[in-house]
């Protein structure tokens, strides 16, 4: 115990040292001014010595996590609390009908503006349902998948303000852009390994940004475009409040909507494969699965949604502008993924609604919310990297006869 | 060398038999190492064959050619499936290989390490199942039926393979003996005419590699599938095989019946102070 | 001619800077395979903290060569320091993980070592102070080459010379190439593959810590964002180069710093950074072993 506490003594004595340039000391060079903040130390100091108490107390668990998998006893151990009470019928139906009801009177019980900010949670939901099947399911890292984003967008956009296309033409025609932008991006990718492939993502987000914003004729350059209808209701006038409670009911039918179909490919043929990808790829072609295949539509499905929602958000928006997509907007969608757990449908919708609401009620936190993502990406990464919520593995049903057998 | 006690009759091949994968003078260069040299090879119908080797013989890279994971520099592959026309299939892809009919294992177990037993066997089901991103969609009956008919063709796989049990674990938790017959049983989902088998018995215990033999065997006879495999165990394959072939520095260097190996001086020169026997 | 001759040596620059941080991302995947994606904001901090100490410095009343040369110093030192935590806290606890956990890990350390910069310090410019003096000497060529251009090329150079030096004739270089060749068979004859990779990422650091001081008196101004693109772009340079080899990180470096200034210079800098990842895709697509680098077969 006293050896820990000196150990972590030391630790914190170590992060004092690296972070006092650039905690402590400010200086401002135009008025020569040295500003000493020495009361940062102090909480550095306290924050490290906790954290590293901590840091080796999880270390600890984890090691005996991995010994206990080592001897062949992962099966054995039990799954969380929440996975287990996700499983059981008697928790799930009720949660989900009390869910399903708050979900529907929602927008009658707060204002427009939370219903605003809803809306885009939920867009960003189906942005993290999205990209889970390109990294989640696939295992292709795409850091640049706020370009396809761009892309549905753009594509409401440019048809609104040149032809005057409405918004539910341009939905689907910002999905299929979003798949064939995908498809014309994924092969020139197809043969590069996980690695190589994710920084050719972020090069082709930083692209579509670039092009966005200096292509004037089309895109408006940086002044972005203005002016876009929200949805449309068979003609229907309505004020901002009513169109924005429909919206909302529009994303609440394109998540469930989003989440049928990806559950129904995830259980098919196609996610199987998909999977097997990301498991082992020389394996996958070798038990006859097309490569370029399995990875074009994988990728193009993801974008598909990306694409898809894109049009919401313009209509949502009313305006749009290069900023919304920058690769800060990709790495929040990757940590939604990352923290709901990779494959998994709804820890993604957990952890999207949680990233993307806590900054906007807990205004002391929007600050450091770039912060807590890039921790909360490592830490998950070291701790849990199955995510909050484990992707629980289908069963699958038995054998047409003798099914009992298959259930020993 | 003790004799060793075959737990089956092994017959000779009749002349008549079909020949279904004629390797002639196959090589593989990397760079400026020639890895395999001109070694060719046949497999007929209903034949279990076998190629050893010292380790470094180049009998993995000889499988990764065949197999489509690598280009060979030279040679060909002819494959002559039963009841389809002969292909030449150098610098295939690896899922074209496989979809005409030949299956592999791996030396190091390549599994779905994150998927289920019963979902790995299922995989191998893909190259011949349909199901496209529309019919995953709207799962409609061709779907259902495809999916039941995957289901079902794999559960009969794993009990030949006696995993049955095991059927919703995730592959990682396997014990190392499950694991390499799992992957015999995925590749044996795409139903192959022809089995490679890339050292299948390594890592197991003796109980389980005797169990092994057998499965092999019995591979061979009931389902009809012709077996390549590379082995280091010596007695394994003395026991299974019909003919050897034996590679060394990349070059074939004999070949024949057990017999006939056994007793070739040029194998026990290439196998000097190696126990043929481990 | 002379408008030519003026973005050679503003790419040449710009290439030595790339060439500096590269060195960091090629000696780190050559040994741990994996994208050091913070390393970009390593260099970021080098700068960062090259800037306060000096202002320190400044106002305390130092001046001139004696500001570089601390500044300079203490700057390598704490970035060596970051890079040296960096590697014990991400990515050491996933040496064993799936190859995409280091590589999402890296992104999270380098949002947050971002956003910590951003906090502790300021999201604006801060403008850097010239530190790199005017030689007399180079006032007749000023017009294509200034003083600190020449500095930058120079100090990269020795900088460049120093790490083959290291990596070729020293007994840790000695044991970087063999862990670089094969981790496990390095174990096993004793090299300390831990203590490797942890002097791997310091001398990275340093490197790019050197980089950052150097682009911070030259352009006169920096940000907490400023590692993001400059990491890219030396990635890009590693890759071009061939990744894991270190001649061709620096070969990479220039090449690309040359195509990214007669892009800006003749055809339009808003696309400047569009040139940098178009060279990264095409490289990718047709020499993804890249320019120096030997073909890898994967073993199966």
């Amino acid at each position: 115990m006293v050896d820990n506490f000196k150990r972590s003594f030391l630790v914190a004595l170590w992060f004092v040292f690296l972070t006092f340039p650039l905690m402590v000391v400010k200086v401002n060079t135009l008025k020569n001014i040295v500003e000493w903040r020495w009361i940062n130390m102090l909480w550095v100091a306290i924050g490290a010595f906790v954290l590293s108490l901590v840091w080796r107390w999880a270390m600890a668990r984890r090691q005996l996590k991995s010994k206990a998998a080592e001897i062949g006893e992962e099966g054995l151990v039990k799954p969380g609390l929440g996975q287990r009470l996700l499983e059981d019928p008697k928790v799930f139906k009720p949660v989900l009908i009390v869910l399903a009801l708050v979900t529907i009177v929602f927008p009658l019980l707060v204002d427009i503006y939370q219903t605003n900010i809803m809306v885009l949670a939920l867009i960003f939901v189906v942005l993290g349902l999205g990209l889970n099947i390109t990294v989640g399911l696939a295992g292709l890292l795409d850091l640049g998948y706020v370009a396809f984003f761009a892309v549905g967008a753009y594509t409401y956009g440019v048809l609104n303000t040149f032809w005057g296309f409405g918004f539910w033409i341009s939905l689907p025609i910002g999905g299929l852009m979003g798949a064939l932008f995908g498809i014309a991006l994924g092969f020139p990718i197809l043969r590069l390994r996980g690695d190589y492939l994710a920084i050719v993502t972020l090069g082709f987000g930083s692209i579509a940004k670039i092009v966005i914003e200096n292509w004037e004729e089309v895109f408006n350059g940086a002044k972005g475009i203005a002016g876009i209808p929200r949805p449309g209701f068979f003609g229907a006038e309505m004020n901002i409040a009513s169109a924005t409670t429909y919206t909302y009911y529009l994303m609440i039918l394109m998540v469930l909507f989003t989440i049928f179909i990806t559950n129904r490919l995830k259980d098919s043929r196609i996610g199987r494969a998909w999977m097997a990808l990301r498991e082992d790829e020389i394996a996958c072609v070798a038990m006859g699965v097309d490569m370029a295949r399995t990875k074009l539509s994988a990728y193009a499905f993801g974008a598909f949604w990306a694409g898809l929602v894109g049009v919401v958000f313009a209509a949502r928006n009313t305006y749009i502008n290069p900023n919304s997509f920058t690769f800060m907007e990709s790495a929040l969608v990757l940590s939604i993924v990352v923290m709901g757990g990779m494959g998994s449908i709804i820890g993604v919708i957990i952890a999207a609604l949680v990233l993307i609401l806590m900054p906007e009620y807990l205004r002391a936190f929007s600050e450091y919310r770039m912060l807590m993502f890039g921790a909360v990406m490592v830490l998950m990464m070291i701790f849990r990297p199955e995510g909050l919520i484990a992707n629980v593995r289908r069963k699958y049903a038995g054998r047409t006869v003798k099914t009992e057998e298959a259930n020993a | 060398m003790p004799e060793t006690q075959p737990i089956l009759e092994t017959t000779p091949i009749p002349e008549t038999r079909k020949i279904l994968l004629e390797v002639k003078d196959l090589t593989m260069d990397f760079g400026g190492l020639r890895a395999v040299d001109a070694v060719s090879l046949n497999i007929c119908a209903g034949e279990i064959v076998a190629l050893i080797g010292p380790n470094g013989a180049g009998k993995t890279t000889f499988f990764n050619c065949v197999t489509g994971i690598y280009k060979p520099t030279g040679g060909d592959v002819l494959v002559h499936p039963p009841e389809k026309k002969t292909q030449k299939i150098n610098g295939f892809k690896p899922n074209r290989v496989t979809t005409i009919g030949m299956a592999r294992t791996f030396q190091n177990i390549r599994l779905f390490q994150n998927m289920t037993v019963l979902e790995n066997v299922m995989i191998g089901r893909h190259c011949r199942t349909t199901t496209n991103i529309v019919g995953a969609i709207f799962r409609g009956s061709t779907t259902k039926r495809q999916e039941q008919e995957t289901i079902d063709i794999c559960y009969d796989l794993l009990e030949k393979v006696g995993l049955v049990e095991f059927a919703d674990e995730f592959a990682k938790n396997l014990p190392y003996g499950a694991q390499r017959r799992l992957e015999i049983a995925r590749a044996m989902a795409t139903d192959p005419f022809l089995l490679l088998l890339d050292e299948p018995a390594a890592g197991m215990n003796p109980q389980e590699t005797k169990a092994l033999d057998e499965l092999i065997v019995r591979i061979c006879n009931t389902e009809q599938i012709a077996i390549l495999l590379i082995e280091h165990d010596m007695k394994l394959v003395m026991n299974i095989s019909q003919r050897i072939y034996v590679m060394e520095y990349g070059k074939e260097i004999a070949q024949g019946t057990p017999a006939d190996i056994r007793s070739n001086p040029k194998v026990i020169e290439a196998y000097l102070g190696e126990d043929t026997d481990a | 001619m002379e408008y030519f001759l003026e973005l050679s040596s503003s790419g040449l620059v710009r290439g030595s800077i790339y060439a500096l941080i590269a060195l960091g991302y090629t000696m780190v995947y050559g040994i741990i395979q994996l994208i050091n994606f913070a390393h970009g904001e390593i260099y970021m901090i080098g700068a960062f903290v090259a800037l306060i100490v000096s202002g320190v410095l400044t106002i305390y009343g130092f001046s001139g060569v004696s500001i570089l040369i601390l500044a300079g110093l203490i700057a390598v030192i704490y970035a060596a320091a970051y890079g040296y935590t960096l590697e014990k806290i991400a990515y050491r606890p996933l040496r064993n993980a799936p190859r995409l956990s280091p590589l999402i890990s890296a992104i999270g350390m380098s949002l947050f070592l971002q956003n910590y910069v951003l906090l502790a310090q300021t999201p604006d410019f801060l403008p850097f102070p010239a530190l790199i003096p005017d030689f007399d000497f180079m006032e007749p060529i000023a017009h294509i080459m200034g003083s600190a251009e020449l500095v930058i090329l120079v100090t990269s150079a020795v900088s460049m010379v120093a790490l083959t030096v290291l990596i070729k004739y020293t007994r840790i270089g000695k044991a970087m190439r063999a862990t670089q060749q094969d981790m496990t068979m390095a174990r096993l004859v004793g090299v300390n593959v831990d203590n490797v990779i942890s002097t791997t990422f310091i001398i990275g650091s340093v490197l790019a810590a050197i980089g950052g001081v150097l682009v911070g008196s030259y352009i006169g101004q920096i940000n907490f964002y400023i590692g993001f693109m400059a990491g890219v772009k030396a990635f890009t340079a590693a890759v071009l180069g061939g990744i894991g080899n270190i001649p061709g990180a620096v070969l990479g470096a220039m090449v690309l710093g040359l195509t990214e200034a007669y892009a800006a210079g003749y055809i339009s800098s808003a696309y400047e950074d569009v040139f940098a990842f178009g060279v990264l895709v095409l490289i990718l697509i047709l020499r993804p072993s890249g320019l120096l680098g030997k073909a890898v077969t994967q073993k199966v």
